[in-house]
């Protein structure tokens, strides 16, 4: 009796899982039938249609079966595995995250003076910099205050020009630029904050996401000061306190960068002072950060993020306190903005898009919101994996979604989604004259 | 000082169509517990909520006078002014802790205001300059005593919203308690509790009154409590004042048994304690 019953339901299960494996092969069927099925060849001067269905094939028995054996699996195998996995103490995660931090920050200063660092990689390097800078920006407003900004690439372009123009039209250098960026984009961030920051959720998502198209269209649009779609040109590089980097002094200047220090010439130096710069802009990002959030401004985030209405009763007022996570955030967005402008020498609105607002997003979301190394390590695979990928370059944006899809299968708050306490009662009662009572 | 703490004058508030507050007049006395009790949708969060700047009154005065002789129209004041200047401090029906946070943390936001000037705006917090340490230690330290008193030393640095239900609710008051208010609203704080915690609950609250000489306000289903510590009781139904007056003339007053248990007629029971 009990023996027809479990095969019966092991039967059952079978079908099921036949079935559901069964629907998964279609989805992947309709999906690539239209994706890698068709390919467009040119063939001469026109294009003309070519089918891959062996490819289409493969990929749909692949998901098949893939499926099928997900199915299969003992059942309780999850379950069971989360059960087992060990308990980590506040105290092991913090001296495990502080010592990665460690590490990752020794590595980034001995990064320029490894043998595999050519120009490329210290290019890559500084790219995944900014990224990192921007993301740890944008975790104060989304992952500390927990306002969704979907604009904050507005605030980027705002550093970027002011510095372009400030240089274009007072001839300011990138240090003198780089406190009227950050000062700006904060003014920016609050004229755009003060508005919108009464609407909560998804409808200051969208309103955000308006700010930041019509930051863009305003610097499209104003061609006498911004030179429109054409952007800014020679912007100019940073110099090395007064020293060019360049091969010969030009006349009447400063001698160059390698001349003072009896270097030989390298178009290296000036990226690797460039690679430190910005390392140094975030690592500043990065104090400032954990140190505000101990901070009582950053705690009132924090509370203002798990739940207004009981701010509003500790007579934490939301409004100015939103208004200023807003403004820190978009000043950090500011220093990196003037950064990216000197690093490129030539900016246009093109660099401010969307889809870069979206970008620094997913580093954030997918690195677990309000956790600072998580969003390193979702910089560095967001920008370096579509760089080794590159050969896969057709497949780019496939490879992107369904990285983000396991992200939220496994991992649904993020990379690392562990809050670290700011302040703990523990140490301060060993610390202090307070007896831990019985 | 013989003036009430509150005074509460002629509070309407309506939605739309729907009266919830009637014209509502009471009093609350100073160093005393004051229940606002009635049937369900009477109006009594609709008037927490009143007082508490949650909502805007249609019409009326709800004014709160300090021991040192300042008067506040809470009916004219923003939420957070009332919370930050007026000291009044609320608790809600259903648990608002920052469930992220741990204990001590949620204790600490509460000491916003006086920490946001000890840190001079952050700027002297972010040098880390001597005088905010200080205070930032005062505030550790109030929170602990606080902790102490409801009994949560020990789970001080675990997330509020992992703790159990009943100390969630002690931990809420407790963060209301750590604003330093002169007037502690409290939205049903026994709902949900076994019959040992609300007396517990009735232990630490009789204690605000005492030790910390704060008045309370307190919106209560639960008879044990509102009987056993209450000075006096308001009862609203349908969003007017059916009586007043002590628990013992309350609870004989034949309009507080008509409200809850219906026409002598009409022989069904309104489940007051839902």
């Amino acid at each position: 009796m009990t023996a027809s019953v479990t095969t019966s339901r092991g039967a059952n299960h079978v079908m099921a899982a036949l079935k559901d494996a069964g629907l998964a092969g279609f989805v992947a069927l309709m999906l690539a039938l239209p994706l890698v099925g068709f390919r467009t060849v040119e063939v001469g001067t026109g294009l003309s249609l070519e089918t891959r269905f062996d490819w289409v094939a493969y990929g749909v028995i692949a998901v098949f079966i893939g499926r099928l054996i997900l199915n299969l699996w003992p059942r309780n195998w999850r379950i069971q595995r989360r059960k087992d996995a060990p308990h980590v103490s506040t105290e092991t995660h913090a001296t495990t995250m502080k010592l990665v931090a460690a590490v990752g920050i020794a590595f980034a200063i001995l990064l320029p003076f490894l043998p595999f660092a050519d120009r490329y990689v210290i290019d890559l390097a500084i790219t995944v910099l900014i990224y990192i800078m921007l993301g740890w920006g944008l975790n104060i407003v989304v992952g500390l205050a927990g306002l969704l900004d979907l604009g904050y690439v507005a605030f980027y372009a705002v550093g970027a020009y002011s510095f372009a123009l400030g240089a274009r039209y007072w001839g300011l250098n990138f240090w003198e630029a780089l406190p009227v960026a950050g000062a700006l984009a904060a003014i920016v961030g609050m004229l755009l904050g003060f508005p919108v920051l009464r609407l909560r959720g998804d409808y200051l998502a969208i309103v955000t996401l308006g700010f930041g198209e019509m930051i863009r269209l305003l610097i499209i649009n104003w061609q006498g000061l911004t030179g429109g779609p054409n952007g800014v040109t020679g912007i100019p590089r940073p110099s090395f306190f007064g020293f060019p980097f360049a091969r010969e002094a030009e006349e009447g200047g400063p001698i160059p960068f390698h001349e003072v220090f009896g270097l030989e010439y390298s178009t290296l130096h000036r990226f690797i002072f460039l690679y430190f710069i910005i390392l140094i802009l975030a690592l500043i990002t990065n104090a400032f950060t954990m140190r505000i959030r101990r901070l009582p401004i950053g705690r009132a985030w924090e509370a203002l993020r798990e739940d207004e209405i009981a701010c509003k009763s500790l007579g934490i007022n939301p409004t100015n306190t939103k208004l200023t996570a807003f403004a820190v955030g978009a000043m950090f967005g500011g220093f990196a903005g003037a950064f990216f402008a000197t690093r490129q020498g030539f900016i246009s609105p093109e660099s401010f898009n969307f889809l870069e607002s979206a970008f620094i997003l997913a580093i954030v979301v997918l690195g677990g919101m309000g956790s600072q190394t998580g969003i390193v390590i979702a910089a560095v695979l967001l920008t370096v994996l579509p760089e080794i990928g590159r050969d896969l370059a057709e497949f780019r944006m496939l490879l992107f979604g369904a990285a983000m899809i396991a992200i939220m299968v496994w991992r649904p708050y993020g990379l690392l989604s562990r809050r670290a306490p700011t302040i703990q009662l523990k140490g301060q009662l060993e610390s202090g004259t307070v007896k831990e009572p019985t | 000082m013989s003036e009430a703490l509150l005074h509460v004058a002629d509070l309407t508030m309506r939605f739309g169509g729907l009266t919830a507050v009637d014209g509502l007049t009471f009093t609350a006395e100073r160093g005393a517990i004051t229940a606002v009790i009635g049937p369900n949708g009477a109006g009594k969060t609709t008037l927490f909520n009143c007082i508490t700047g949650f909502y805007k009154p249609t019409r009326g005065l709800i004014e709160l006078r300090h021991d040192a002789g300042e008067s506040y129209n809470l009916a004219r004041m923003q939420g957070h002014r009332i919370a930050r200047v007026a000291r009044v401090a609320r608790t809600f029906q259903n648990i608002r802790l920052f469930p992220r946070m741990t204990a001590l943390e949620n204790l600490i936001v509460a000491q916003h205001n006086k920490l946001m000037r000890a840190s001079a705006f952050t700027l002297a917090g972010l040098f880390g300059l001597p005088g905010y340490r200080a205070a930032e230690r005062a505030a550790v330290e109030k929170a602990r005593i606080w902790l102490d008193r409801i009994s949560l030393t020990e789970r001080a640095d675990d997330e509020a919203g992992t703790l159990p239900y009943g100390a969630q609710r002690r931990l809420e008051i407790a963060r209301a308690m750590c604003t330093d208010p002169v007037l502690l609203c409290l939205d049903e704080p026994a709902a949900g509790l076994n019959a040992r915690e609300s007396a517990e609950l009735n232990r630490l609250l009789l204690d605000i009154r005492e030790a910390d000489g704060v008045s309370l306000l307190l919106i209560e289903h639960d008879m044990n409590v509102v009987m056993g510590i209450s000075d006096h009781i308001v009862v609203l139904d349908y969003g007017k004042r059916i009586a007043a007056g002590t628990p013992e003339a309350v609870r004989a007053d034949p309009n507080v048994i008509r409200a809850y248990l219906g026409e002598p007629d009409e022989p069904h029971i309104t489940n007051g304690d839902a």
